[in-house]
């Protein structure tokens, strides 16, 4: 008899383990999508050098593709735990898998768990790859910066969208033929709102409500203050504590929806349909 | 203590502007330990809704269904420990392997993947599985070598009550024969088996006891000898079909019950 705590933490493997498995038998796709991530990174951070070329010397053109690089970069980072996380259900309704996963006796947090730590190692080693081919492209002054505290902001900001995830994994739940569509358009919303390319300050001030409620706007805040003026752990203690308590009031939330969506598929006979 | 016991079962789903349809009606019956009770009925006749509410994947508008004792709503974790199910459409992820496949499986009912790793190997020798297949991606595999991989998946955490979900449909006769076997194999270690099949050979052949399930409801219910003697005259004994007729006043054709 195996103890039950003991037993959870191998379903946790057993997910992060059947990932890693899907990785490797997918990796041409895996090639495809890196070139796509990093080649998005390259174009969004040039417009910094570019936008100096055009206006003069009065802009700093190294500065700007820092600051662009660093918000494309994080939010290449959270948008990858943000989709393996919703797209759990997503693609178990594709292979037709997912009444076999609902029907182990593990529980529901386990497969939360084991699907977000999963999305966190693989987003954090694909991260590094495309900050370290964008490197090569560009004169990156990193003197200044302190990574120990961008790293921490990074791992605080991934709770949070981690929670969101679970909360936009609900939508394929309960809408096989386009619940993956919505979850797109959560992510868009999040970009246009979380400051990525530009200071949340410029939105209208609608917006900026938005903005206050995205955990990206910390995360990227942090980030580049980290990064671009060295802001060490001492003085973001606070918003880091802060960012981690909403991430795990987020995911708290996140799991409790994914469990009434749970039970309203079951009552309504929607795990079957394969959208 | 009865193996499977349903009381009162009712399960109704919305369909469009059919409104509200039912895929269950009032369904009573009990399981014995180590019996292969059978559940016969055309498509549409609500086989597969009755094995998901079973098998915890679909909840109950009414009525009460307990294996072992234990409440599929109530105690559905303690539930999921005891039963496994193996449906029509082997569903894996088709890019992964036997092994993967059965690794991520057996590891959800927390079986370490070492203890996995030779249980499923051995699983799949004795299903007789070629070696060279166990680490091919399962898009590979024929249609009777996925549903003894997913036969394997059952097994690899031995169930209690083993949920057959049409097991032999879409088979060539070689693989259904295979398969046949293997169910009474598997019944002779002592495991329950509720197998639903709308072939009324394998019925007559597996159960020893049966249901025939049409439009949601049983519509009799015994032993197949029993139920071909009750439609039987003159000393001869009916075959499947003839019980079927007699029972419901319709011909045997898969087609003809609305979806449930």
């Amino acid at each position: 008899m195996i103890p039950p705590l003991r037993r959870e933490l191998i379903a946790t493997w057993g997910f992060v383990a059947r990932n890693i498995h899907l990785t490797k038998r997918y990796w041409g796709w895996e090639l495809v999508w890196f070139a796509y991530s990093l080649t998005s990174s390259l174009a969004v951070a040039y417009i910094g050098l570019g936008t100096e070329r055009l206006s003069g010397p009065g802009v700093d053109g190294n500065y700007l593709t820092l600051y662009l690089l660093v918000g494309t970069l994080v939010w290449s980072y959270l948008s990858q735990i943000f989709y393996v996380i919703s797209e759990m259900v997503a693609w178990e309704r594709w292979e037709g898998t997912i009444e076999y996963t609902f029907m182990a006796p593990s529980s529901r947090l386990t497969h939360l768990v084991g699907t977000s730590l999963f999305a966190v190692v693989y987003g954090v080693a694909r991260t590094l790859l495309i900050l370290a081919a964008a490197a090569l492209f560009f004169d990156l002054n990193l003197a200044g910066a302190d990574l120990g505290a961008a790293a921490l902001w990074l791992l605080v900001g991934s709770i949070s969208f981690t929670g969101f995830g679970i909360l936009a994994a609900v939508m394929p739940l309960l809408f096989p033929e386009r619940g993956v569509q919505m979850t797109n358009v959560v992510a868009a919303l999040l970009l246009l709102v979380s400051g990525v390319y530009y200071p949340v300050e410029v939105l209208p001030g609608w917006l900026q409500l938005f903005a206050r409620a995205s955990p990206a706007t910390y995360v990227i805040r942090g980030m580049r203050g980290a990064i671009l003026e060295g802001i060490g752990l001492g003085d973001a203690a606070r918003p880091l504590a802060l960012l981690a308590l909403g991430g795990i009031a987020m995911i708290l939330f996140g799991t409790w929806v994914f469990s009434l969506a749970e039970r309203y598929a079951k009552r309504t006979g929607r795990l079957k349909r394969s959208g | 203590m009865d193996a499977l016991s349903i009381m009162g079962l009712e399960k109704r789903f919305v369909k469009g502007r059919k409104g509200e349809v039912y895929a269950l009606r009032g369904i009573d019956l009990t399981v014995a330990p180590g019996e292969i009770y059978g559940i016969l009925g055309p498509n549409g006749s609500g086989k597969s809704t009755l094995v998901r509410i079973v098998a915890t994947l679909l909840l109950p508008d009414a009525g009460e269904v307990r294996v072992f004792g234990h409440d599929v709503v109530r105690e559905a974790r303690r539930v999921r420990e005891l039963v496994h199910r193996v449906s029509t459409e082997a569903a894996f992820f088709k890019k992964l392997s036997p092994l993967e496949n059965l690794l991520y499986g057996a590891r959800l009912y927390g079986i370490p993947g070492r203890i996995a790793a030779v249980g499923a190997r051995e699983l799949l020798r004795r299903l007789g599985l070629p070696p060279d297949r166990i680490g091919r991606p399962m898009e590979q595999l024929s249609r009777g070598q996925q549903q003894k991989v997913a036969i394997a998946r059952a097994l690899l955490h031995p169930p209690r009550l083993l949920l057959l979900d049409e097991p032999t449909t879409g088979l060539d006769p070689r693989s259904k024969r295979e398969v046949q076997e293997l169910i009474c194999d598997i019944r002779a270690k002592g495991t329950t088996i509720f197998l639903t099949t709308h072939d009324m050979d394998e019925a007559d052949r597996l159960c020893d006891r049966l249901a025939i399930l049409d439009e949601g409801r049983v519509v009799a219910e015994g032993r197949p000898a029993e139920l071909k003697a009750r439609v039987g005259t003159d000393g001869r004994e009916a075959s499947m079909e003839e019980v079927f007729l007699a029972l419901t006043g319709k011909e045997w054709d898969d087609d003809s019950s609305p979806a449930a």
